[in-house]
């Protein structure tokens, strides 16, 4: 279980967390969803120690996210960035088995490599890629290497960040599939972020609707067209009027 | 009166922001080194950045040496002539090269090519959020990216200066004795008997201190970079001048404490 408690976080004069509650039960797949700079990605930083909470707590299966041994917690998670965050210096197979080659976790390096050829397999990609490098690899591709990399030392807890954001919808499609089967397949507890609706619908367990640093709804992805909250219905329908104020 | 107090305000500020940056890089040179010292450590990337600061930077350093121990010569025999100490171009080739113009232009060179590749390089890391990355997957950045790549600087520059020093003198003895006349046993004798083991100890210190601070500076602000190209460049621009201008402040330092009698 990860649970948000009152989470404040402020750049500046900027307030972008003003209390955020939420909890995640262990084993689902949460969607947050909300217009860009809400502070979905924020959440998640906090949660990963990439961002400290001005105050409040996160707490994951009863512990704080901020004390305790950071590897370990860390260890934990595998996260798939919004752009990949591939090791441009790295070749394809040595990004997946980053976690495997140093550390804790460390094999030698043809184990890690069947490994992260393993991975790629999962992922719908050939051992050919795995001595490519990222840049030579298109942007669906290199979504599937970070979700490769994210799933490859199986960790229990795993964090989308806008997954599908600039690719087509049939690679989306396939990148909403992909992680819907691996955290089924996992029993990981994921949390996604997004603004693609058909991710929502694809991935999402419960959903949860953040505007304003808050938390405006949540429920089960069943319920969110019913919902009856003015927030998510215009934000899931797409309505240029509504409670949330449309900059043009 | 608010008229007067007003750009002493901003005076003020300006210190006070020069001031907190310097506690800002102190801090982050100060983590760099005591992270040298606790594991985990990283032996591939230390031995890229050995070769991507060391053994590529030997083209340029030893072009740049050549040729002003060349021009260095050409100017002591011609300045030399004017009160006929022409004969002292040996003694001041060497000791100009070796103290000041081998070690501060070996500096400035890294400061050019090295910090602003390692500055650019964390900076895109940082924007694409490959430096995020690192975290979630258990690496300390500090421990990954600066530690190398510090080290290897402090390693690598005081060989480069001493690379560059020797090269140096070779410029300075083959225009002296291709076209200046003079004789080349006679040349190489008087540059070794003429330098100190200070004046070397002081060369290669000097390498060490700029070596640092040219990785440091490439380090803490590629890491520390804002959003986007502009991000990316401004860092890159910052680490460079800083680096360039805290490499000659750190020379005369240097040459105070060396020589100062």
């Amino acid at each position: 279980m990860i649970r948000f408690e009152n989470v404040h976080k402020s750049f500046g004069p900027k307030r972008v967390l003003r209390g955020m509650t939420l909890d995640v039960p262990k084993g689902t797949s949460m969607v947050i969803i909300g217009g860009s700079g809400t502070g979905k990605s924020v959440a998640l930083k906090c949660v990963l120690g990439l961002i400290k909470p001005d105050s409040g707590r996160i707490l994951v299966d009863g512990g704080d996210a901020e004390t305790g041994d950071r590897d370990a917690f860390l260890a934990r998670f595998g996260m798939l960035f919004q752009g990949g965050a591939l090791f441009d210096s790295l070749p394809v197979w040595q990004n997946v088995a980053f976690r495997l080659l140093r550390g804790a976790l460390k094999k030698p390096a043809s184990e890690a490599r069947e490994i992260a050829i393993d991975k790629l397999r999962r992922v719908g990609l050939t051992a050919d890629v795995a001595d490519l490098y990222p840049a030579e690899l298109s942007g669906g591709m290199q979504k599937r290497v970070g979700l490769a990399r994210a799933i490859c030392a199986d960790p229990e807890i795993i964090f989308f960040d806008e997954p599908t954001t600039g690719l087509d919808p049939i690679m989306a499609g396939v990148i909403n599939e992909l992680i819907r089967e691996i955290v089924t397949e996992m029993g990981a507890t994921a949390i996604t972020i997004t603004h693609d609706m058909s991710s929502v619908r694809a991935i999402a367990d419960n959903v949860a609707m953040l505007h304003d640093g808050v938390i405006k709804w949540t429920g089960p992805v069943g319920k969110m067209d019913a919902s009856g909250d003015p927030y998510l219905d215009q934000f899931i329908h797409g309505r240029a009027t509504g409670p949330i104020e449309a900059v043009r | 009166m608010s008229a007067l107090l007003s750009p002493l305000g901003a005076l003020g500020r300006l210190t006070l922001d020069i001031l907190a940056a310097m506690g800002r890089v102190a801090i982050f040179a100060a983590q760099t080194l005591t992270h040298m010292l606790r594991p985990p450590f990283y032996p591939r990337e230390f031995l890229n950045a050995l070769l991507q600061i060391g053994w590529l930077s030997l083209p340029v350093v030893g072009l740049t040496a050549i040729f002003t121990g060349g021009a260095l010569a050409l100017q002591i025999y011609a300045g030399g002539a004017r009160f006929n100490a022409e004969a002292v171009v040996p003694q001041i080739v060497a000791i100009g090269m070796v103290r000041e113009l081998g070690p501060v232009l070996v500096g400035l060179m890294i400061a050019a090519r090295v910090t602003s590749s390692i500055a650019a390089e964390l900076a895109t890391m940082k924007v694409t959020e490959q430096i995020d990355a690192l975290v979630t997957l258990s690496t300390h950045p500090m421990k990954y990216l600066a530690v190398p790549r510090v080290l290897a600087a402090l390693i690598t520059v005081p060989i480069l200066v001493g690379v560059g020093d020797i090269i140096g003198i070779f410029g300075g003895y083959v225009v002296a004795t291709q076209n200046l006349g003079f004789n080349a046993a006679a040349y190489l004798q008087n540059t070794v008997d003429f330098l100190e083991m200070r004046d070397i100890v002081s060369s290669l210190v000097k390498g060490c201190v700029f070596g640092g601070i040219a990785a440091v500076m490439g380090c803490y602000y590629g890491m520390n970079s804002g959003r986007g190209a502009q991000g990316v460049g401004r860092a890159t621009k910052g680490s460079v001048e800083a680096a360039a201008v805290l490499i000659l402040a750190a020379n005369f330092l240097l040459t105070g404490v060396f020589f100062s009698v």
